[in-house]
């Protein structure tokens, strides 16, 4: 069977689309952080793909994809050090009860 | 490769040694001398500053991926200027007793953060704006979270790194979404594949509408503002302020450059509109949210929301005459927020105090403190003779030169919420000269660094509006920019 565009495209559209729903409505930080993961992967497919597809003689969206890996890397590695550091002083990382700045 | 196009970054490249001595002051100078590190840092910062100042270089490198020009130039000063307020501003705070063992990293922090604002600016292909974008955000969640004693910091620095994430997750989106549509990541090709799908692709809207989103997340656009209350009043006050006007700037400028080069043939249908409706929602909804707000940093953050606005309203001109208001609009707001926060800080690095009702008799016991802050509220509502008045009349004159009848509605609405924010302003006034309080906060004397400061920004509040030679010569710096408006 041949794959085509659509057949990787749609996988990676519905990833994303977990993502944001699990970004809005997950209580946990850490959870967040992963449904966050999910959506910047989603994106590194695409990219992966149009160029595999679409325009295969160049590489401009594989190393794009690449310095996407290695950005969405970097903001693990912030994000959790930051959720260490709230539950230290919060003793846990339900976002329910961490709602003191509101209004 | 040819290391001559090095030479085409020379604001970049100082920036860059202004970081990495700061650091090696950090890391290598005794214990004894790391005290003098602040003032090191406001000094070194100060040279390349002026430095940076020399005639710009013009021209591409790194395969087109970065662009130098006058108007690039131009933003960047702009933003030095900010930052060396910031920095000024910062000294007695980095040498409190919490904060002193981590000082060089808020500086080293700082100072790269900028760097990223800088590529931002300058990119001329998506890969180095993300990138850019990223530098720029990320470092500063770690600063949010710098206060490490008080929770405040913390939670906010968790809400704005989520946020951040989400936004640029989003942004990236749009960019592959782009990428697919047109086979290139070059702002100059892109335009070229934009015009070539012709009319109306639902799939380049549907980028637009993601990078949008994304960029909307870090100037705090309405439907995308709800992190910057709550991190700007958590945050330390420095980073606050560097928030607030800084980063805010530079995504603006940057913005606009991605609007028209990129998309600029979809400006009639398509982004103008949306954009349309993102101002009238930013305006109007930061200024009826800045009034019911009791701690002065949010406060003022509804209130940069509302001005944010503003400074959108010479992208929807998408001309040269829009450009250099924005640009003059940005460096007016600079000044006059940051004088708003050189008050805020000073007082809350004092005895702790941010809601308005501290403030309750400032005037009697600190008549100078009380003027500055005057003096900004006046600046930022928009008052005649300050330098705020003259930047809300040209934004406004901006967006009027496109000629359509809609964007005078737009202008309407503009100035319809400057009348309502002189409420707020005022409210803050009230409070300062005509309010009475037996516990007003009592009469002290701000560090020299603060006080430097705050003349600083009392001298542009005063004189940026008067001299008319600053507007005049942003005008012209921007038209001498080449191909910038090419696409629309």
């Amino acid at each position: 069977m041949e794959l085509t565009l659509l057949m990787y495209l749609i996988p990676s559209l519905i990833m994303f689309g977990c993502g944001i729903y699990g970004f809005l409505t997950r209580k946990n930080m850490i959870a967040m952080l992963i449904s966050l993961e999910l959506m910047l992967n989603a994106v590194d497919i695409n990219f992966a793909l149009f160029n595999r597809f679409l325009y295969p003689g160049k590489l401009e969206g594989m190393m794009f994809s690449l310095f996407a890996i290695a950005i969405a890397a970097a903001e693990t590695a912030v994000a959790i050090a930051i959720i260490i550091n709230v539950y230290r002083i919060a003793k846990n990382v339900d976002i329910n009860q961490i709602n003191k700045l509101k209004f | 490769m040819d290391y001559s196009q090095f030479l085409m970054m020379p604001q970049e490249i100082g920036l860059l040694a202004v970081f990495l001595l700061v650091f090696l002051y950090d890391t290598f100078m005794p214990r004894t001398t790391q005290r003098a590190l602040p003032l090191v840092t406001v000094v070194l910062f100060g040279v390349y500053m002026t430095w940076a100042f020399l005639p710009p270089s013009m021209g591409k490198c790194f395969g087109d991926m970065f662009e130098a020009n006058n108007a690039t130039w131009a933003m960047k000063n702009i933003l030095n200027i900010g930052v060396f307020i910031v920095l000024l501003q910062s000294v007695k705070w980095t040498n409190d007793d919490f904060v002193s063992v981590r000082r060089g990293e808020f500086y080293e922090l700082i100072l790269l953060t900028l760097l990223g604002m800088f590529l931002m600016v300058s990119a001329r292909h998506f890969l180095l704006f993300v990138i850019g974008l990223e530098t720029a955000s990320l470092p500063l969640a770690a600063l949010a979270a710098f206060e490490k004693r008080y929770y405040e910091s913390r939670e906010a620095a968790a809400k704005y790194v989520m946020t951040a994430v989400f936004s640029s997750a989003i942004l990236l989106m749009g960019l592959s979404l782009v990428y697919g549509a047109c086979g290139t990541l070059y702002f100059s090709n892109l335009s070229f594949g934009v015009t070539a799908t012709g009319g109306v692709n639902w799939m380049l809207i549907v980028a637009l509408a993601f990078v949008m989103a994304g960029v909307g997340f870090k100037i705090s656009l309405v439907p995308f503002h709800l992190w910057t209350a709550d991190v700007y009043q958590g945050a330390p006050t420095a980073v606050t302020s560097y928030l607030s006007v800084i980063s805010k700037g530079s995504a603006a400028f940057a913005f606009m450059v991605i609007l028209v080069q990129v998309f600029g043939s979809l400006y009639q249908e398509v982004w103008q509109w949306m954009l349309y409706a993102l101002i009238v929602l930013t305006i109007t909804v930061g200024n009826l949210f800045a009034m019911r707000q009791r701690n002065l940093k949010r406060f003022l953050a509804f209130s940069s929301v509302s001005q944010a606005g503003y400074v959108m309203l010479g992208v929807i001109a998408a001309n040269e005459v829009g450009m250099a208001s924005m640009m003059y609009y940005i460096l007016v707001y600079i000044f006059s927020n940051l004088a708003a926060f050189g008050v805020v800080m000073a007082i809350e690095n004092h005895c702790g105090k941010v809601t308005i009702d501290d403030y309750n008799g400032l005037f009697k016991t600190n008549p100078w403190l009380a003027f500055t802050m005057m003096l900004a509220m006046f600046s930022l509502g928009g008052i005649p003779p300050f330098a705020g008045f003259f930047s809300k009349f040209f934004i406004f004159v901006g967006a009027a030169s496109t000629g359509s009848v809609a964007i005078y509605v737009l202008v309407f609405i503009a100035l319809v919420n400057t009348i309502i924010s002189l409420y707020y302003y005022l409210l803050v006034v009230k409070a300062m000269f005509i309010r009475q309080e037996e516990c007003a906060i009592d009469r002290f004397r701000s560090h020299w660094t603060e006080r430097l400061a705050m003349v600083i920004c009392v001298a542009g509040i005063i004189f940026v509006g008067l001299a008319s030679c600053i507007y005049t010569s942003l005008t012209k710096l921007v038209e001498e920019s080449p191909n910038l408006f090419l696409m629309i």
